[in-house]
């Protein structure tokens, strides 16, 4: 078996995400190689090099792959893939905007959001918003499946893959880069933080999100957001944690003020530890949290952030 | 120019849903069913194209059983002009779905398919980018805005890290995310007009499409249980608890 890793970037770094994918790889066995695709992505081959074990990093590394756009990355795969018997991605926004083109062109299923692998063709991925599992078995030649990060441990990076250019280059006259607006922060990115807290509806409005800021600095935490916060305009979309946001797993992941729809849960149910701070004692999110707090996140909050 | 909208028939998104005893699906029977809400999003989207005059016509279509004919006319009560429903009683796959919806593409000729991100139910995410492969036709997946000029859409994504703002060329293929609009309620009277809305019924065969799949489901079972924790009564008990029992402080 060989497999091909579609590695993250952001902002033209390797993203963490990739160790995570790579460790799937593993899991199902075989010959594993990592796909670099971008403009100026030297570095970021140089850093998938050292996954362990990666057997060769293929790097494209031309301008029509800058951005990552789908039709042209999408089209890159399909002259790749005749070499390997899966395709693997993380189910990150490029992982799942790619991989079903990728699939759909060589005419087989894709699996999206892997979070078990039995063996080379039978998975686990959930379903109806992590409300149930579901074991899958795929008989197509080639198997093509976006990979949960959270759900498999990052492998280390004392690796040594060799590093080989591509020389595909195909043309993309149907889709065009425009503009990016990147959210800048300094904390951990929220996939791959230890400590996440979370607010939600009952922060009131935007400026109340500084009062985790101070708890997330002393922490090391990310913070993340219902879709209610980021309905309301508390805060921006990509700090949303749910069925169609983001997908958590922290050691430690703090609910304030969130009051624990089945979609929010479906982003966060698989945290080592859930604390819950909301002052409605029957709130849902009660019957998932390990510690709750009930009262007003107004006066807790503070307190918290001086006594941490 | 004409707009193409694929809508869905799904578990009502505040069901609890049941696994089936003998773990082999979710089950679905006497549970109440709705549109999507990422198609709706789709609909109220190409509504609102065609009541800026870009769009001339909005045609919805949908893969499914007869019973899916519901959510085909409330896309209609909420503005489409006619439906088409491809009738199959078989669990159809994205691909397969793409492959009927690249049929019907290719009789519309629409200048623009807008489709939600995913299904509530399956949580793929894969059947816009399918068929924009199959088609050949650019894609502009997590939409967040969506603006058409002249032969090029633009189209606002939401991506892991921000926004991105791409341009296609017309025709394209557009997913809805859930920032891209707040979908209208249907009123009675256009509930009324709806039923009187043309709605096309054909099958697979139709359109020489086989439905089979590949990939087969062996087992559906329920995750594993959170235990209820336990609630403390202060700051100073929850920060002991994290640090000496749960010990992630």
């Amino acid at each position: 078996m060989s497999i091909l890793v579609l590695a993250d970037l952001h902002e033209g770094q390797l993203a963490g995400a990739t160790a995570h994918v790579v460790a799937a790889a593993q899991a199902i066995g075989g010959d594993i190689d990592v796909l670099v695709a971008g403009e100026g992505v030297q570095a970021a081959a140089d850093a998938a090099a050292k996954l362990e074990g990666v057997r060769t990093v293929r790097v494209a590394d031309n301008a029509v792959y800058a951005h990552q756009l789908a039709e042209p990355l999408g089209a890159l795969l399909v002259e790749l893939a005749g070499d390997y018997t899966h395709v693997l991605a993380s189910a990150s926004t490029t992982g799942k905007n790619v991989l079903p083109r990728l699939a759909a062109l060589k005419d087989v299923s894709q699996l999206s959001d892997v979070i078990g692998v039995e063996s080379a063709d039978t998975f686990q991925r959930s379903i109806y918003a992590g409300n149930a599992i579901a074991t899958v078995k795929s008989d197509d030649t080639l198997k093509v499946l976006t990979v949960r990060t959270t759900a498999f441990d990052a492998v280390s990076d004392t690796g040594s893959a060799t590093v080989e250019t591509v020389d595909v280059v195909v043309e993309n006259t149907q889709s065009r880069f425009v503009k990016e607006e990147l959210a800048q922060s300094d904390r951990p990115e929220l996939g791959g933080a230890k400590v996440v807290i979370s607010g939600g509806r009952g922060m009131g409005n935007g400026d109340n999100f500084k009062l985790l800021n101070g708890i997330a600095d002393k922490l090391g935490a990310a913070v993340g957001a219902s879709r209610a916060a980021v309905d309301a305009g508390f805060v921006p979309n990509d700090m949303q944690v749910g069925q169609t946001g983001k997908i958590v797993a922290p050691d430690l992941y703090i609910a304030v003020g969130i009051s624990g729809a089945i979609q929010h849960l479906a982003g966060m149910k698989d945290s080592k530890v859930i604390v819950a701070i909301n002052k409605d004692d029957e709130a849902p999110i009660f019957q998932v949290a390990d510690y709750g707090l009930v009262g007003d996140l107004f006066e807790i909050l503070p307190e918290l952030e001086s006594k941490l | 120019m004409k707009v193409l909208v694929a809508v869905k028939r799904v578990i009502d998104y505040n069901v609890k849903i049941r696994v089936k005893a003998d773990h082999s699906d979710v089950d679905l029977t006497n549970v109440k069913m709705a549109m999507n809400p990422f198609c709706e999003i789709a609909v109220e989207e190409a509504v609102r194209l065609k009541e800026k005059g870009v769009a001339t016509e909005v045609v919805a279509v949908t893969i499914g059983p007869k019973a899916s004919q519901e959510q085909l006319r409330t896309a209609l009560a909420l503005g489409a002009d006619r439906a088409i429903q491809i009738e199959t009683d078989e669990r159809a796959e994205s691909l397969a779905v793409a492959k009927l919806l690249a049929k019907v593409v290719e009789q519309e000729q629409p200048g623009l398919v807008i489709l939600g991100k995913q299904a509530i139910d399956t949580d793929n995410n894969q059947t816009g980018q399918m068929l924009a492969a199959l088609t050949n036709l650019p894609q502009g997946t997590f939409a967040s805005e969506v603006v058409v000029e002249g032969d090029q859409v633009h189209v606002t994504r939401e991506i892991d890290g921000g926004l991105q703002t791409i341009a296609l060329t017309l025709p394209a293929i557009v997913t809805t995310d859930l920032r891209l609009n707040e979908p209208r309620y249907a009123k009675l009277p256009d509930i009324m007009k709806a039923k009187k809305k043309p709605l096309d019924v054909k099958t697979p065969a139709d359109f020489g499409v086989d439905v089979a799949s590949k990939v087969s489901l062996l087992k559906v079972e329920s995750p594993a249980e959170r235990k209820g924790g336990i609630k403390v009564a202060s700051v100073d008990e929850l920060i002991d608890k994290l640090k000496n029992e749960a010990k992630v402080l």
